[in-house]
């Protein structure tokens, strides 16, 4: 029961990232495209914290860490660009 | 010196303590390469973040408040957060956006920094640009253009905790 | 089964549906602005809830959780804040319909940019 419940809500955060995507490949400016980046990583931490306790393996919750660490650097030097150039 | 010393050891212990959570094992090995590295990082920002607030958390009431401003914060994020899905998912779209001005009370930096992340937290307000007194706020239902009114809406609930949290 | 679990899975759940929500105003709000209200923040009520649903699904890692939780709820205002500003900067317009800009009104005696921090 528990498990399933689980599933269902992975898999409806799956379809966030489906739609965040939509919004990276469509989006009109490249400011849009760096806010639906943003967005896709703040489900993808989610979903993979949760692969971490469906598989019972501990090493998907650093790999959650250094994806948030490494989006959000990415995030403001991407918004710094935007700023100032390069 | 004395006190910056002070505000690098205790950025170093806090920086351990985040180590020993990540790496999970108490091999001696792991202790001694995380103090280490604590150090360097604590060294090199100069303890940065725990530079002002020593004074600031020893007085019991600023304990009280800040716990009292995480409660209140975490319940203004659930309640817009209710508002912001509402109009996500009604079909019409009902928006009314704009950038409008307020002014804080707020002297000291790191209580402009808390409130200006508190109003980009709640959704339907968002901070665009701060510039001395005056924040820039995108707000996603304008009710008011008048700076005076604005400031009360969307600033003034988190300010009467933040003005004794840090002054 | 254990109660935590059914606890846990239905806490994710809600969370869940904050996130799918947040993807979705990211689709259909109309302008940069209107699109981070709905997306960059309905998602860390989603990241908030859905991390704590799964810390109390499987407890034993709920520390490591709740320090991937902290670090989310730090970084996102901060990052959100650095794009709209930037946005701003380089000229993203605000959708039809909007009722003020105030920043830009204040930005044109000026003469363009004034200095950055």
């Amino acid at each position: 029961m528990a498990d399933v419940i689980l599933e269902l809500a992975l898999v409806l955060a799956g379809i966030g990232v489906l739609l965040a995507s939509y919004r990276l490949l469509k989006g009109p400016c490249p400011p849009s495209r760096a806010v639906a980046l943003d967005v896709l990583t703040l489900i993808t931490i989610p979903l993979l914290v949760g692969a971490a306790v469906m598989t019972g393996r501990a090493i998907y919750l650093d790999v959650a860490l250094v994806y948030g660490l490494l989006s959000f650097l990415g995030v403001v030097s991407l918004a710094r660009y935007f700023e100032k150039g390069v | 010196m004395d006190r910056r010393w002070r505000s690098i050891s205790i950025a170093t212990l806090f920086y351990w303590a985040l180590w020993l959570v990540l790496v999970q094992s108490f091999d001696p090995q792991e202790m001694i390469a995380g103090a280490v590295v604590a150090f360097f990082v604590a060294f090199l920002s100069k303890g940065e973040p725990f530079t002002t607030p020593i004074n600031c958390l020893l007085a019991p009431k600023r304990i009280l408040y800040s716990i009292i401003y995480v409660f209140y914060l975490f319940f203004a994020i659930v309640r817009s957060n209710l508002d912001v899905a509402r109009r996500v998912v009604s079909p019409s779209l009902p928006i009314n956006p704009g950038i409008v001005k307020i002014k804080t009370r707020l002297k000291s930096p790191l209580g402009k920094m808390i409130l200006a992340n508190s109003i980009t937290l709640t959704p339907g307000t968002l901070t665009v640009d701060v510039r001395g007194d005056d924040f820039y706020i995108h707000w996603i239902d304008v009710e008011t253009k008048d700076v005076q009114a604005a400031t009360e809406k969307i600033a003034a609930g988190f300010e009467k905790y933040l003005e004794v949290i840090c002054g | 089964m254990a109660a935590h679990h059914l606890a846990g899975a239905l806490l994710t759940l809600l969370g869940a549906l904050f996130l799918f929500l947040g993807a979705l105003g990211i689709v259909r709000m109309p302008d940069l602005y209107n699109r981070m209200q709905a997306g960059t923040k309905a998602t860390t009520l989603g990241n908030i809830l859905t991390l704590a649903g799964l810390a109390l699904y499987h407890p034993s890692w709920a520390l490591k959780i709740g320090v991937i939780a902290l670090f989310v709820l730090v970084t996102n205002p901060l990052s959100s804040h650095a794009l709209a500003r930037a946005a701003h900067g380089a000229g993203v317009p605000l959708t039809e319909g909007s009722v003020s800009d105030a920043l830009a009104e204040d930005l044109s005696p000026e003469g363009g940019e004034a200095v950055e921090s």
